[in-house]
């Protein structure tokens, strides 16, 4: 008995420390999340004055916004020394449903270090395939195939005007089509250049400030380009400027 | 030590015996039988969604189709649910609203019923009012303009019944009827309703070919500068052919029936309803919430040229200004006829579903 006991014993301390050894490793590595707010310029945008909230674009035209549903891919960090580390996965968001707004990759795990944040606005040409996933035709996301197939970047429902003759915009993005049966790819990669000095698991969150798709480097005007804008060739391209200064990163909580 | 491994032997024998014992007198479980999903909804969207606490069984969808036929559940015993729900036409009834056992007519159209497991946001009706298809089942029955029964009586009734209580014990191991379980079995059998064999499923799957016409009323369909019937109702890549979100789609100027908003009180949703599904629209007319539209046409010329601005209207009914999206009678025509594409008459003869 007391040698079966020394054995077991043994084992055990063996298992522990084996155990300790792991723990040890993973501190030099953490688990990353995300977590994106949304803004138009100072004001807080969420589910619950999505709405209501009456605001005033660059041009002047006070808009209520219905919908804004909008997709990124490919989110990477980049570390000072240049190595990237791409997560996996897409990151579907509705403003509606403030559970959209978290993203945590299924492999989250980097080497803690110091990071720069860089991702794709909708899918690349590689990724932007043709009702390739599931959740998001469910969502009915797709683009039509006739302006190149693949799926919505951007979906952005409102009213402008609305203190005067109230008239819907519809501010989508995908996809350029140049002609018929000729299309051109409109995604964006959005760098930013904040740096994230990553020491544990740690949440990077990240802001959109809406108001920016109507004012940076293209001063949207509603009354010409309100709706259809998705065949609008010049328009696609316009909105793929404009988004380049939507996103800032505001810092990490770890 | 050799008396502990005897008390040790025996203590695991009796745990044995014991559960033996038990396995003796509960053996029966309910068959399960997982929900046939058709090949063009595996290939697109997600699955459908099954609650936890009410897993599909033989048994338990043979309850619920009998159920569903049976006018029983009626006060007089003069109505079932298929009464206004007829396999013939998809599920629903040919009337813009649909009377009770009174003769009293209701405010609302009555809904098809297909492809409800994959209603992921799980608010049915036209309203949203119901959170799940097991509740909703309690409501028709209940309704002083419906069925207008007492619950208490349907499973009075069904209890003294020659075969209701052995059929509850087959579906859920318990002869004891209960509101909770007879609205489950409706569930299951609703669930079961599945439709996905329309020539344009057909077509997706590369079994049909689509006429000119037909191929051109679907670009109507997709394109943002004709119809852009998109938005609300699916495309090839999402066979449901709804999103099942509510969208003031201006129907009226202002509301007698306040849809969305008259359940969740925030006048922002006033005026809107669920998109329904285009699928089957062959056989499902009338149409709107309020059966409205007696003809398919009637229903095109409304997005074409009769929309009404009001608070509340989506802003993808973006040509409201000018009454609508103005068609022309050509694309009409095609669009009418890519959207009749989407019928499936083999889900109103589907031998599963009759009484």
């Amino acid at each position: 008995m007391k040698q079966i006991f020394a054995l077991l014993m043994c084992v055990a301390l063996a298992l522990t420390s084996c155990g300790e050894d792991m723990d040890d490793n993973a501190l030099s590595n953490a688990n990353i999340n995300f977590k994106f707010s949304h803004t138009w310029d100072n004001t807080l945008i969420n589910s619950s004055n999505l709405t209501t909230q009456t605001l005033t674009n660059e041009n002047g035209e006070n808009i209520n916004i219905t919908r804004i549903r909008y997709l990124i891919s490919k989110l990477q960090l980049v570390n000072s020394s240049g190595t990237t580390f791409t997560f996996d996965g897409y990151k579907f968001t509705d403003l509606e449903n403030e559970d959209t707004y978290n993203f945590t990759p299924e492999n989250n795990s980097i080497p803690t270090g110091t990071y720069t944040l860089k991702f794709v606005w909708g899918f690349n040409e590689e990724d932007n395939i043709d009702g390739a996933y599931l959740d998001l035709n469910s969502a009915s996301w797709n683009w039509p195939t006739m302006l190149g197939g693949g799926y919505h970047f951007l979906q952005f429902d409102g009213m402008y005007n609305v203190d005067t003759t109230p008239s819907p915009f519809n501010y989508h993005n995908g996809t350029a089509r140049v002609s018929v049966g000729n299309f051109e790819q409109n995604f964006a990669i959005i760098e930013l250049e904040t740096p994230l000095n990553i020491t544990k698991n740690a949440t990077i969150n990240v802001n959109m400030n809406i108001s920016e798709f109507f004012k940076n480097p293209n001063t949207w005007d509603l009354n010409v380009l309100d709706t259809p804008l998705m065949p609008n060739y010049n328009a696609q391209k316009m909105m793929q400027e404009n988004v380049m200064s939507v996103f800032n990163v505001e810092g990490i909580t770890q | 030590m050799k008396n502990w491994i005897a008390y040790l032997l025996l203590i695991v024998s009796v745990l044995a015996c014991s559960k033996e014992n038990a396995s003796d007198t509960e053996t029966y479980e309910p068959t399960p039988l997982p929900l046939n999903i058709p090949q063009i909804f595996s290939n697109n969207i997600i699955p459908p969604v099954i609650p936890n606490n009410n897993p599909q069984t033989v048994e338990g969808v043979a309850l619920g189709k009998k159920l569903f036929f049976d006018k029983t559940l009626s006060a007089n015993q003069t109505i079932a649910c298929a009464s206004c729900h007829a396999p013939q036409n998809a599920f629903t009834d040919n009337t813009p609203t649909s009377d009770g056992i009174d003769g009293i007519f209701g405010t609302r159209n009555s809904m098809p019923l297909f492809n409800l497991a994959w209603n992921y946001g799980e608010r049915f009706t036209w309203d949203g009012k119901e959170l799940s298809l097991e509740r909703q089942a309690i409501e028709p029955v209940q309704n002083p303009i419906e069925m207008h029964s007492d619950w208490d009586d349907v499973v009075d009734r069904l209890q003294v019944d020659n075969d209701y209580p052995e059929l509850f014990r087959l579906a859920f191991k318990t002869s004891t009827i209960t509101k909770e379980l007879t609205t489950k079995a409706i569930a299951q059998f609703e669930r079961t309703l599945i439709s996905a064999n329309s020539k344009f499923d057909r077509f997706s799957l590369g079994q049909a070919t689509l006429t000119p016409q037909e191929q051109n009323g679907l670009n109507v369909f997709m394109d943002e500068e004709k119809g852009d019937c998109f938005h609300c109702h699916g495309n090839p890549n999402n066979p449901l052919w709804t999103d099942n979100v509510f969208h003031n789609n201006g129907l009226d100027a202002t509301f007698t029936d306040l849809g969305l908003g008259g359940v969740t009180g925030d006048p922002s949703d006033n005026g809107k309803f669920r998109s329904p599904s285009l699928r089957n629209l062959a056989y499902t007319a009338p149409y709107m919430h309020n059966g409205r539209f007696a003809t398919l046409d009637q229903v095109i010329e409304f997005y074409s040229t009769g929309l009404q601005q009001s608070p509340t209207i989506d802003a993808l009914m973006k040509k409201v200004d000018q009454g609508g999206v103005n068609l022309s009678a050509q694309d009409k025509a095609d669009l009418k006829a890519f959207l009749l594409t989407l019928s499936d008459p083999s889900f109103l003869s589907n031998p599963g579903f009759q009484d």
